[in-house]
């Protein structure tokens, strides 16, 4: 599935982004890469973008940049 | 000054990080400045964006700042000096950024700088609290080859959170001095002096010991191929060099083309590299090395941090933004806080610009009053053409005080980037930025707050965007033109209706030109939305009061000096060549102010006027003006009034009051209003307003804009290009109303 999929408060491994350019770019020098972890923390109101957290900061990233991300989901620590 | 000590102790936790500070009873001493003959040197402050340092920077330079753009963009560059013992340093604060890579404009003139400059030394800024995401930055500052230096910089918020720090066991790992310092309360900066002084004395053999990320056989491989075929490059950081190749960054290899005259060869190889390296990573080559460099500073961290933070604990910024950026809350709190700073802006900022006022003709007739020579036009200019225009500089700036007050506090609590979530939803569409909302509404007010108010966007394209169409947004300036010709031409109850019509029309204007030049001059990849949104933190009065002199000097001095030349060439163009008096109407004249007759000498005054308007040069541009104004339907007195328009939008109403021979009017004035209806058709009412709305934005805001924008280039193809577009539209609604028979 891909990161723009996960709900609020759940978390996920990243797997695979793709892309090139600048906003590739950016995200992989924000920490959005492969073997990261990301939590979804919220939707903006008006419906984009969406807030995560990567590396224990928080990013926000537009829908369509999220949509190039695949990850799989996490179970919820007890 | 600081915060009361109740708000300061909210934000304080029992548990601060004395030790590293060195603050506690017992620690060792600060080292003592360096003695002897006096020494120069350039220190270079990099850094993640809320970082804290500006902070620091603030802390390490005092009140010796000088801010300039760097050359042809609008990032600033600002310096500072230093002093420690024998040393004087030039303390130059880079741009913040994530990474190095050249893609936003910050991060190429950060890279510029230390690669074309070679500071003697690197300070990287760190923010303890995110550790890992602001060593991503140290390990390329590293490849650099310079001598560095890193402060551990919030490390009371890392605290809070749980996460303890073995700062020692970092130095120890990256081969570098890390200092703890507190910022935003001036703490730990003369250990850090102290440090920058060690490792400039140490030069670049400090850097022997220091880490670099192996980035696993292959990749170094390559590197060390390429790294030997840089080997003619004297003086230039190969690793660093040979890496931004390998990602096949377009300005390394256009580098490399320049610097090496048989590069060919070379670019060949390190294609076939790449395609290894993609081959056996499954990757593109940039973000297999931005995951090593990740798990270089993963496994950095876990050596570090003894203690890891708690998951489960919330901060205290997640609480809030639980509230701020609420599904249904969040928009509702947004344009609340807009109106109170709009409220604090333009409403407490009458206050000043009233006071202003008063003093400037109390000021202006003191002059009149006291004048001690015969030269009628010397005194004009004085009074018309410099006290108006110092005045007209002067007046606005309570306005960007206030409003730069709001800004910056909107900046340093953080609030900014919720600001840009909330609202990027409404601005994507338009090919903007969410940080643009802000600058944009601030327009309606007035455009030159406004399009300094640009400064909070990051990307260059966005920023031009933004300032290019802000004029669009009707500011109050042009209120009073609005206000003079809607009664003269329309019936009551369509009043509110024109109103709301013409600000529409320059929003939907701006919303088009947006897309327009988006596709066309602006055109590119769009800026990555890819923003952080940093925890809340209590700002500082003196990074506030430094922030909001700054921006007030900038304005005054740079501004300043075009209005101001502006406003003595209108006023003299309006006052120059005189008109040939009548002889008669001058005895008649003299005659009336004997008599005391005042209604006779305000007629025969007004006449005067009207006479010199036309002989002056202001008056003959207008009437040359006629054959291209005139399928406008605008006279010659129509032209010359907007051409006085330019030194300020307001005065439209009063140069046609001069025009009309009304003498002094306001937008309330009945009798011009009368003579208008009289000589126009409410369709030519209407394209006066169009015309004023789109063209020409007024002086002040085609010099904040050429500053603004790094170049006049810009600001005069805001003006050209919006005074042909308000050319094309007004000629449409006029041909079309006419033909149409209004």
């Amino acid at each position: 599935m891909t990161l723009a999929a996960l709900k609020p408060g759940e978390e996920a491994l990243i797997l695979t982004v793709s892309g090139e350019g600048a906003i590739a770019r950016r995200m992989a020098d924000m920490g959005v890469v492969p073997g990261q972890h990301v939590r979804m923390l919220r939707v903006a109101p008006l419906g984009d973008p969406l807030e995560l957290q990567v590396m224990g900061y928080h990013l926000s990233l537009r829908k369509t940049e999220a949509l190039r991300v695949q990850v799989r989901p996490l179970e919820h620590h007890a | 000054m600081r915060w009361p000590e109740w708000l300061s102790a909210l934000t304080r936790s029992a548990t601060e990080p004395c030790h590293y500070l060195h603050e506690q009873p017992g620690s060792a001493p600060v080292p003592a400045p360096p003695r002897g003959p006096a020494r120069s040197a350039v220190v270079a402050l990099a850094g993640n964006p809320n970082s804290g340092k500006t902070s620091v920077f603030n802390g390490l330079t005092g009140s010796t700042q000088h801010v300039a753009n760097f050359p042809g963009v609008t990032v600033e560059r600002k310096e500072g000096h230093c002093r420690f013992g024998s040393w004087s340093w030039t303390v130059l604060d880079l741009p913040g950024t994530y990474s190095l890579s050249a893609y936003s404009i910050e991060e190429i003139v950060a890279r510029d700088v230390l690669v074309e400059e070679r500071p003697d030394l690197v300070v990287d800024v760190l923010d303890a609290a995110n550790l890992q995401r602001n060593l991503y930055l140290a390990t390329q500052l590293l490849e650099l080859g310079l001598p560095m230096v890193l402060a551990a910089n919030m490390l009371d918020v890392a605290w809070r959170r749980g996460q303890r720090l073995d700062l020692d066991e970092l130095g120890r790992r990256l081969g570098l001095p890390v200092v703890a310092v507190a910022g935003h309360q001036d703490r730990g900066l003369e250990r850090l002096k102290a440090a920058l002084a060690a490792a400039l004395e140490a030069g670049p053999a400090a850097l022997k010991g220091a880490a670099q990320v192996d980035f696993g056989p292959l990749v170094e491989e390559s590197l060390a191929e390429i790294g030997a075929a840089l080997a003619r490059l004297e003086g230039l950081p190969r690793r660093w060099l040979a890496l931004r190749l390998l990602e096949g960054e377009a300005r390394a290899r256009e580098e490399v083309a320049r610097w090496l005259p048989d590069s060919t060869g070379l670019l060949e190889r390190i294609a076939v590299w790449q395609a290894r390296i993609e081959h056996e990573s499954g990757q593109r080559v940039e973000l297999t090395l931005a995951v090593r460099r990740h798990e270089f500073i993963q496994g950095l961290i876990e050596a570090c941090r003894p203690v890891g933070p708690d998951p489960a604990r919330r901060h205290r910024s997640d609480v809030t933004d639980q509230l701020l950026l609420h599904r249904w809350l969040g928009l509702p709190i947004f344009l609340f806080f807009m109106y109170l700073i709009f409220q604090l802006t333009f409403s407490l900022g009458e206050l000043p610009m009233g006071w202003m006022e008063t003093g400037f003709s109390a000021l202006a007739a003191w002059v009149d009053g006291h004048w001690p020579w015969p030269a009628p036009l010397l005194k004009s200019l004085v009074l018309d053409g410099i006290l108006g225009g110092v005045g007209g500089v002067l007046i606005f700036l309570p306005n960007i005080v206030l409003l730069f007050l709001g800004l910056t506090l909107m900046e340093d609590t953080g609030y900014m980037a919720r600001a840009a979530f909330l609202m990027d939803r409404l601005m994507q569409r338009i090919g903007l930025h969410g940080k643009s909302f802000i600058p944009l509404l601030t327009g309606f007010g007035c455009s030159i707050p406004g399009i300094m108010g640009t400064r909070v966007l990051e990307n260059q394209r966005d920023r031009l965007l933004t300032m290019l169409v802000l004029p669009l947004m009707s500011c109050g300036a042009r209120l009073p033109i609005y206000l003079l010709i809607i009664p003269a031409f329309f019936p009551a109850h369509l009043h509110a209706r024109m109103l709301f019509l013409i600000y529409s029309i320059g929003v939907l204007l701006a919303v088009g030109m947006a897309k327009l030049l988006r596709i066309s001059v602006l055109k590119g990849e769009e800026s990555p939305f890819v923003m952080e949104l940093p925890p809340y933190k209590l700002p500082t009065w003196k990074s506030l009061g430094t922030q909001v002199r700054l921006r007030a000097w900038l304005y005054l001095r740079k501004a300043g000096t075009l209005i101001l030349g502006v406003s003595i060439l209108l006023w003299a163009m309006a006052s120059w060549p005189p008109a040939r008096h009548d002889a008669a109407r001058q005895t008649e004249l003299a005659a009336a102010r004997a008599a005391g007759d005042a209604a006779r000498v305000q007629v025969l005054d007004n006449q005067r006027a009207e006479e010199d308007l036309r002989a002056s040069l202001l008056g003959r541009v207008g009437q040359a003006l006629e054959p291209v104004m005139a399928p406008l339907g605008f006279d010659w007195r129509i032209s010359s009034s907007l051409l006085g328009a330019f030194a300020a939008k307001e005065l439209f109403v009063a140069q046609l009051g001069v025009v009309y021979a009304l003498g002094e009017t306001a937008e309330g004035s009945e009798s011009l209003r009368r003579e208008l209806h009289s000589r126009y058709t409410p369709l030519v009412g209407f394209c006066i307003m169009l015309f004023a709305l789109i063209s020409t934005p007024c002086m002040s805001t085609f010099a904040v804009t050429a500053r603004e924008a790094g170049g006049q280039r810009w600001a005069w193809f805001q003006l050209l290009g919006l005074t042909a577009l308000a050319w094309v539209l007004t000629f449409l609604v006029f041909q079309v109303g006419s033909a149409l028979g209004y």
